[in-house]
Order: structure tokens, then sequence, then C-alpha cells
């Protein structure tokens, strides 16, 4: 089957048919090129959905109080809750089996920096040495705040990326002293980026008993996070941390007496409730596009078989002529099938370069949040385009078989 | 050359068995050129098809160049087709989209002959035809006498035992018939074996021998006096 005289022989056959050549090809291109298309874009959707998360961590719970707006038994509404250090330690206490990291925060805005000439207002936030997890951080230089930073409550700062360049520039910021409101000076000890992008390194942390003390904030803290130990199924995780924030907010709501149905007053927010809402709603979309991509693969399968098919049924007297002047009913079949591999294999290829290349074309034009980076899986092309011409093969061998067993003399008598 | 004993063939149409060729005895010599006569419907047809191998008998011998030819499968009738026979048709059955030397080495690649070989035998057969200057041309930028021809080219190529011709100036005119038979008999002088089916008497009586079919029997059975073709261009 493999030898040059009966490619010879193809390309001359496809060459003379151009028609019949470029309509199977056609319906093959297609078939991958919509299908690559689909694909890049389920993959964008995906990429751009999940980079939405990457900021924080995403087993997050986080925990906030503010006014009441509801009055309960027999309180006003209009109260200020405040969260103090025994609450944090309460939860810390109740929940520690199921508690990764944790941390508590109590931060200003608009804090005003001055590094030698340089100054810029940031958020200044007093956090504990777990912070750098729940928020996803990593660490450029130096390293992040520590349990004897807390402990000691030393004047030390962790700046965001951003902060460095705004201030810093081109020199390196550790063990460098800065001044915060004009009257403290820290000392930088670490310079964290976050894959929330600027505006989260935007911020400066220091040790929250520092933060306590030099803001006269007392035991008061603004908010708690956690991040909850994740069980290796995801499900199981998502019911954890769901029954955990649940907890909290109902332990919250007692200690200060909130009305149950008061967001604002208790506000425990869980990411992983909300992720798995956004990986489900990124799932089904990936499941629609694959069974967009797989009815467009079966209906290229369904085109070429039809085309081969037709061929036969248009070569039928040709295969009589060649039967009578002593072909083989194995180089009939052979000389149909390797036609039809040959221009499913050769036009795939092209509709999974195109659909890769148009997709990278597009790919810097069309970037909102929630599209990035369309690029379709190189691997899985390939697999469908070797279904594709396995299909086409195998839709081919039906009618080529037929053929090749016809009675010449019945073939020669079809006009 | 031809060894046939007592042949028949039935075809089923649904209920009805049409018993076409009741008992065929028949035998040709090497180098012989014959005519298989009849009307339409005598079994003439069916009877080159047997001997072709394009279809086979239900009963009876055949042997063809000292080989018994039965229980063909489809793979060893294809291998004695391109060895022993060349077909001619009446519809010249060329492929239509091969020119003139293609068509004609056609058989010489399933005899698996290198490429230029197969393009220098095809020309040869051309040139013999006369044609040798049409090699390129596509079948339809072809008359019916040329296309006769480069079948009969095509026919020759594999160097064949035996030519079957069904009906070769079926679709010619006279004088085209006349010219075609004229090749014909010059192959034949060659030596080389000849079956025509015709139902024309004066094609019939430019071959050497008549065998007359009737109701799936021969009739008649006789040598003639060959007319030779060129003689009535």
């Amino acid at each position: 089957m493999f030898n040059v005289e009966s490619w010879q022989e193809i390309f001359e056959t496809m060459r003379k048919n151009k028609l019949r050549t470029f309509l199977t090809a056609f319906s093959v291109f297609l078939g991958i090129f919509i299908l690559v298309i689909l694909m890049g874009f389920s993959n964008g959707i995906e990429n751009g959905v999940s980079s939405q998360f990457e900021s924080d961590a995403t087993n997050k719970i986080s925990i906030r109080t503010g006014i009441t707006t509801k009055g309960y038994q027999g309180l006003n509404p209009g109260r200020r809750l405040q969260l103090r250090n025994g609450d944090y330690d309460n939860l810390n206490q109740k929940f520690e089996e199921n508690i990764e990291y944790k941390t508590a925060t109590y931060s200003t805005w608009g804090g005003q920096v001055n590094y030698k000439t340089q100054q810029g207002s940031y958020r200044i936030e007093g956090a504990n040495a777990d912070q750098q997890f729940i928020e996803n951080q990593s660490m450029v230089s130096g390293r992040f705040l520590n349990q004897a930073d807390l402990l000691q409550k030393n004047k030390v700062a962790i700046i965001g990326q951003q902060m460095k360049m705004d201030l810093f520039k081109d020199e390196d910021p550790i063990g460098k002293m800065i001044m915060l409101n004009n009257n403290v000076n820290f000392q930088v000890v670490g310079v964290y980026t976050d894959p929330g992008g600027s505006r989260e390194e935007s911020r400066l942390f220091i040790p929250l008993t520092t933060a306590q003390q030099v803001f006269n904030a007392g035991q008061d803290i603004r908010s708690i996070s956690y991040t909850v130990k994740m069980s290796e199924d995801f499900d199981e995780a998502v019911a954890t941390s769901t029954a955990m924030s649940e907890a909290i907010n109902q332990d919250l709501r007692n200690r200060f007496t909130v009305a149950p149905d008061d967001r604002s007053a208790v506000n425990v927010d869980n990411t992983l409730e909300e992720a798995k809402k956004i990986y489900g709603l990124i799932d089904t979309i990936r499941y629609v596009f694959w069974f967009i991509g797989i009815g467009t693969i079966i209906a290229g399968i369904v085109g070429v078989s039809n085309i081969m098919l037709i061929i036969v049924k248009e070569r039928t007297k040709e295969i009589g002529i060649r039967k009578a002047l002593g072909a083989l009913p194995s180089q009939i079949t052979g000389m149909i099938l390797q036609e039809a591999i040959f221009i499913t294999a050769i036009s795939g290829l092209i509709g999974l370069l195109a659909g890769v290349f148009v997709l990278e074309a597009l790919s810097p034009l069309v970037e909102t949040d929630f599209l990035r980076y369309p690029k379709a899986d190189l691997a899985t092309s390939l697999t469908t385009l070797l279904i594709l011409i396995v299909a086409g093969a195998f839709a081919g061998f039906i009618p080529a078989r037929r053929a090749a067993h016809i009675k010449p003399i019945e073939a020669l008598r079809d006009e | 050359m031809i060894e046939i004993k007592d042949l028949h063939k039935s075809y089923k149409t649904g209920n009805n068995s049409l018993h076409v060729l009741k008992g065929i005895n028949f035998n040709v010599k090497e180098g012989e050129l014959v005519s298989i006569m009849g009307s339409s419907g005598s079994g003439k047809s069916t009877l080159l098809n047997i001997l072709g191998m394009l279809d086979e008998a239900d009963e009876g011998s055949y042997t063809l160049d000292g080989t018994p030819i039965k229980n063909l499968n489809e793979k060893i009738a294809a291998q004695y087709r391109n060895k022993f026979l060349g077909f001619i048709f009446q519809s010249f059955n060329l492929i239509n989209y091969k020119n003139a030397m293609d068509n004609v080495a056609l058989p010489l690649y399933y005899q698996k002959l290198p490429r230029k070989e197969r393009e220098e035998r095809a020309m040869h057969y051309l040139e013999k035809v006369g044609l040798a200057d049409w090699a390129e041309h596509l079948p339809n930028q072809l008359s019916g006498g040329q296309k006769q021809r480069v079948a009969i080219a095509r026919a020759l190529a594999s160097d064949p035992k035996v030519l079957l011709a069904d009906e070769p100036t079926g679709a010619l005119d006279t004088k085209t018939s006349y010219e075609v038979m004229d090749l014909i008999q010059g192959i034949n002088d060659e030596g080389r074996t000849i079956l025509v089916v015709t139902h024309e008497p004066d094609i019939a009586q430019m071959t050497k021998r008549i065998v007359n079919l009737k109701d799936g029997r021969i009739i008649d059975d006789t040598l003639v006096n060959q007319v030779k073709a060129l003689s009535n261009v």
C-alpha cells in the first residue's frame, strides 16, 4: 500500500478530480477548524475565570462586622459591632481542627508612607504571619512577618512590589527605614508579589500587635480570615468550609445579638463555595463546547462517509474496468482508503493549523476579564485529528470493500 | 488454448430461473480468430463473460492454456485476467480522467511494472494501433474509432494469451468498424488468439470461424473464408 507507485496513482486521481477532493477536504478542514476554535475559547473562558480567583486563596473564609440594619431582641438598629482580639482567640479555639491558616487584621486606608524624598499614600495593614498564605502572596525578597515580630511588636514592614517600585525605584529596600504617617519609623524586611496585580501590591503589612499600638486601636480588629484544611475530595472540602462559615456566622450573631438575616452587621464570606459555583459554570461551558465540538466532528465524519459513498458509486465503472484489467480486490480497497486517509489527514492538519493560527492572532485582541489566552490544547487537537482520520478511514472502508467485491461484469454494466 | 465442456449457466430473477447456457462444448486452438454470433438472448455475452472470468459457470469445465479455471476466488481471478486475457468492450471502457497512454499502461500497473517500462510499452502499443501522436489526449478528445484502438492497445499491453472482444464495432459506423476489424485481423495474423462476439454478419465474415448460438446451445460451428477488412474500406 505504501509504495511510490500507488502514491503516484492517487495523486493523479486527486489532481484529475479536483472538486471531489476539495469537497472531502473542506468538510474535514471545517470540522477540525471549528473544534480548535471552540476549544480555544473554552480554555480562554476557563483561564479568564480562574484568574479572577488567583488573587486570594480559594479556600478562604473572611469575617467582617459592621453596623446593624435591623432591630433584634429589643436592640435598636445602627449599632457598630467591633471585633476584638478575644473574638479571634475564641474562634481559633473553637474551629482549631479545620483551620489551616489564620489571620486577623487591623488596617487603615490612605496611610502616608515616606522614604527619603519619595512619598505616597498606601493601605497599611496590621496582620499575622499567616496572612501571606491567605492572600496568596509570594516573597520577591526578604521575609514575611513572623511570630517574633508579633510578640515583640517589632516595627517592621513588608511592602508590595508596586510600592517598592514607587518609592525605591532600583534601590534594594531591605533594611531601609520608612516613615508611616510622618511619625513612626519602620524597617522594610520583605517585598512581596500578589497575583491580584498592582492594586493588591500597593499595600504594606506590619505586625497586627504593632498596628494596634501605633494606631491606638487597643484590642480592636477589622477582619478575620481563615483558610480551611483541604481534603482530597473537593465536594467534601466545600461541605466542611460551608459548615464552618455557617457555625462562625451563628457564633458571632449570638455573641453580638444580631438578627439572622442582617448581612451587613455580620458578614462571613466563603470563597470556596463561590469557587465551586464558578468551577461548576466552567465545567458546564466546557461540556457545552465539547458537545458542539463533538457534534461538529460527527458531522464531519458523516460528510466524509457520504462523500466516500458517492465516490465509490461514481467510480463503480472505473473499478469494474480496473478489475477486468487485473486489479486485486485489496488494491481497489487500498486505493480508495489511501485516498480518503490522505485527504482527511492533510486537510485536518491544515484545519488544525488554521485554527491555532486564528486563535494566536485573536488572542491579543480579546482580553476581557472572562476571556484570557484562548489557546487550543495541542494534544487534544491531535487526538481529535487522529480520531477523524480513523473514522474517515472506517467510513471509507465499508463502501471501498463493497466496491472491491462488486463483480466486474456488473460494474461494467453500470452507466 | 480454450477448452470448454458441457457448460451450464442460469440466472435467478426472483422466482424465475433463466437457463442461459445449456451445455456448451467448444474448443479454440492457438492463433484462431473466432466470432460468436447469435441474436440477443442467445447467451453469447454470457459465454464471453465466463471465458473472461468476469462471471462463473454453474456446471462444466473450462481450461485456459492448460490451466483449469475453477473455484476462483477474486484474487486468483484477477491475477488470471491480468495474465491471460485482454478485454475489448463495445463501450470502450476507458478511464475518462486518464490520457490514452495512462489507459494503455494501466494493466501493466497491476503487473507491478516500474513506471518507465509501463510508459515505454504503452507507447509501443499506441504506435501499433497508430495513435502515438494521441498519447497525451483524454478519451473525450478522441473519436469512437480512436477510443476503440486505445482499448485494443490496452488489451494488448499485458501481452495476453487471448483477446476477448464484446461487440467491438457495436458503437462504430461501418467504415470505422472495418478499420478496427483490420487492426484485429492484423493482430491475429501475428498469431494471437482472438474471440469476437458480434451480431453483425459482415463482421463475422472477417473472422476465420463462426460459432452460432441459439437459446443457449451451439447450433452451428463452421470455418469460413476470411474476408479481409481492408478490401471493404
